[in-house]
């Protein structure tokens, strides 16, 4: 029997959905799953976490963890592994997971496999399906002699589903709804010290955990054209990213570019407007589930890996594909 | 300052990649090996790093197969890095393994104040082996770093967090620092630093000397080629009626509205 913890997250005081999915798995594994979440959002998080059938809930209830400290958190992350006898550490491949697992790992010799897509569980054992080399090849790796599996899965793989309504235990009453709340003491700083946060301009999700993310390329012909796709984006609550083309070229912000020196992602629908698909931009978007492709260009590389596409120019079909997502979703 | 900077060689996104004999690894054959591209981030900065630090010095650590490694040593060499140092060790050690043998060099080297590395590796996307080699070090890491400022005490960094979000960052030295796109624009090696880094020595040490821990905690069980994506249904009509087949498609066949 595997012991999984699952290191949630929220975003404006709710979990987010790449934490919802690993819920939903270790629930659904038959396996003993606790959860370990801070920072001021905690509280609401652990409860949604009873709400989603979690039992064994340790809690930093601290501010000092809204900004995320790499010392700290793995100070805390390392004592609750410690606590939980866990031997399956669950987090998404998110910044803070991403930047936090290995270190940990580190500290309890132990490997970690990110970027999964698939999970399997074999008695104690994960299997973990990744992406390589740019995913021109799919992997299926494994532990080996690893005391703890640390584990980071890719937003937007996994099924998210509620419990039956039987199985839902409600949080804050005691022993009788079965939920076990551990408060965890924040930890001291002694390497790195968070100065200051410059919020970025987007309250969106990022690129990496978006479901839908429309990108723009050199099509576009100038920054201020960015707009026709920050309406699009604002119609289906999507994310917008871009090419390594329109960043370099100062349109942008570096935090936009999907691809090989940019973000990976891998949402259920990516709409690629003006953007030709050089090999590094195809890298770090091939996996999404869906793909559009808008380009004047019908020899365009992206259209190699597009599901659907438009051959035409993109000043006259995105306003009219604005217009018709409104007329079709909010109707 | 002490700086180190540690590469790592990956195949050229624009190789092909066959799966070997033993479906366990890539053919290696007719592989195109560059310098990761966020390594380059690291070495640029660690040489700008030294030019403004004066009495400091760069070494450039590669860990891989004797027969290939070298290679982007050179190109690190060229760049104007002043010493370099190869790990030769087997391919796919893991990033464990990696973080082992690089943490112990640098402290057989009389440690460092500053270690650079690209913030991840392109091939493997692991983005683990930086926090790793800190741990051993105990003492403090940053990833997706895109900006580092020296002080007294050690390093304010600011590093790029989720949705276009900055975190400013005082880490105590030693530290080591994953660098992201964004920190500063590589320079080319120039002809004269090129042929300078052909004379240069590289330092070998043999990983299995090292007297660590090689043995892997993560392996590929078993390796595939994605599926074959079907061709791109390319919608056609005036700009109205594509727009409405393709906002119905989306919506009744693909459903991911």
């Amino acid at each position: 029997m595997a012991k999984i913890l699952i290191l949630a997250e929220t975003q404006n005081g709710k979990l987010k959905r790449s934490t919802l999915e690993l819920v939903t798995w270790s629930r659904k594994s038959g396996q003993s799953v606790s959860a370990l979440l801070w920072g001021s959002a905690a509280p609401a998080g652990a409860k949604e976490l009873g709400q989603n059938g979690i039992k064994d809930i340790w809690v930093v209830e601290s501010a000092g963890y809204d900004t995320y400290n790499p010392d700290m958190c793995a100070q805390t992350l390392h004592e609750v592994t410690k606590k939980t006898a866990a031997t399956l550490i669950l987090g998404s491949t998110s910044a803070m997971a991403r930047d936090l697992f290995p270190r940990v790992a580190a500290r309890m010799n132990s490997g970690v496999i990110s970027d999964g897509t698939e999970l399997q569980l074999q008695g104690e054992s994960v299997t973990v399906k990744k992406p390589l080399l740019s995913a021109k090849v799919l992997a299926k790796m494994t532990f080996d002699n690893s005391p703890v599996q640390f584990v980071l899965m890719r937003a937007n793989q996994l099924p998210v589903e509620a419990p039956s309504s039987s199985a839902t235990p409600s949080v804050g009453s005691g022993a009788a709804t079965g939920v076990e709340l551990h408060a965890v003491s924040a930890a001291q700083p002694l390497l790195a010290v968070v100065k200051q946060v410059v919020k970025g301009a987007s309250e969106k999700l990022d690129l990496t955990e978006a479901n839908i993310i429309v990108s723009g390329g050199r099509g576009l012909k100038e920054a201020g054209n960015f707009k026709l796709l920050n309406e699009l984006a604002e119609v289906l609550g999507a994310t917008v990213g871009a090419s390594r083309a329109v960043v370099d070229a100062g349109w942008v912000s570096h935090g936009m570019q999907v691809g090989q020196t940019g973000k990976t992602v891998a949402p259920s629908l990516y709409i690629a407007v003006g953007i030709s698909g050089a090999v590094q931009h195809l890298a770090g978007m091939s996996a999404s589930k869906v793909i559009v492709a808008i380009n004047n260009d019908p020899n365009a590389p992206i259209f190699q890996k597009a599901t659907y596409g438009i051959v035409g120019d993109l000043f006259e079909v995105v306003p009219k594909l604005t217009q018709e997502f409104k007329r079709i979703l909010h109707k | 300052m002490k700086i180190f900077v540690c590469v790592k060689q990956v195949p050229d996104t624009e190789t092909k990649v066959r799966i070997a004999a033993d479906g366990l690894s890539i053919d290696n054959t007719a592989i195109k090996w560059v310098m990761n591209p966020y390594d380059e981030f690291a070495v640029e900065e660690a040489i700008k790093i030294r030019d403004l630090n004066a009495g400091s010095q760069t070494i450039v650590i590669g860990l891989g197969p004797k027969k290939r490694v070298p290679d982007s040593l050179r190109t690190a060499l060229a760049m104007g890095c002043d010493e370099a140092i190869l790990i030769d060790a087997p391919e796919n050690l893991d990033s464990l393994a990696t973080a082992r043998c690089l943490a112990k060099v640098i402290g057989q080297e009389g440690g460092a104040d500053l270690i650079l590395n690209g913030k991840l590796a392109i091939d493997d996307n692991a983005s683990a082996v930086s926090q790793m080699i800190a741990e051993f070090l105990n003492c403090a890491h940053a990833t997706v770093v895109s900006k580092i400022s020296p002080s007294p005490e050690g390093f304010e960094i600011e590093r790029d967090s989720e949705g276009g979000t900055k975190e400013i960052v005082m880490v105590k030295k030693p530290a080591v620092l994953g660098a992201n796109k964004g920190l500063n624009i590589p320079r080319y090696a120039s002809l004269p630093g090129i042929m300078k880094a052909k004379k240069k020595v590289i330092k070998e040490i043999d990983s299995a000397s090292l007297g660590v821990d090689l043995s892997p905690r993560t392996k590929i069980a078993s390796l595939e080629l994605p599926p074959e994506k079907p061709p791109v249904r390319l919608i056609s009509g005036d700009v109205a009626a594509q727009v409405q087949e393709l906002v119905r498609s989306l919506r009744d066949e693909a459903k991911v509205l």
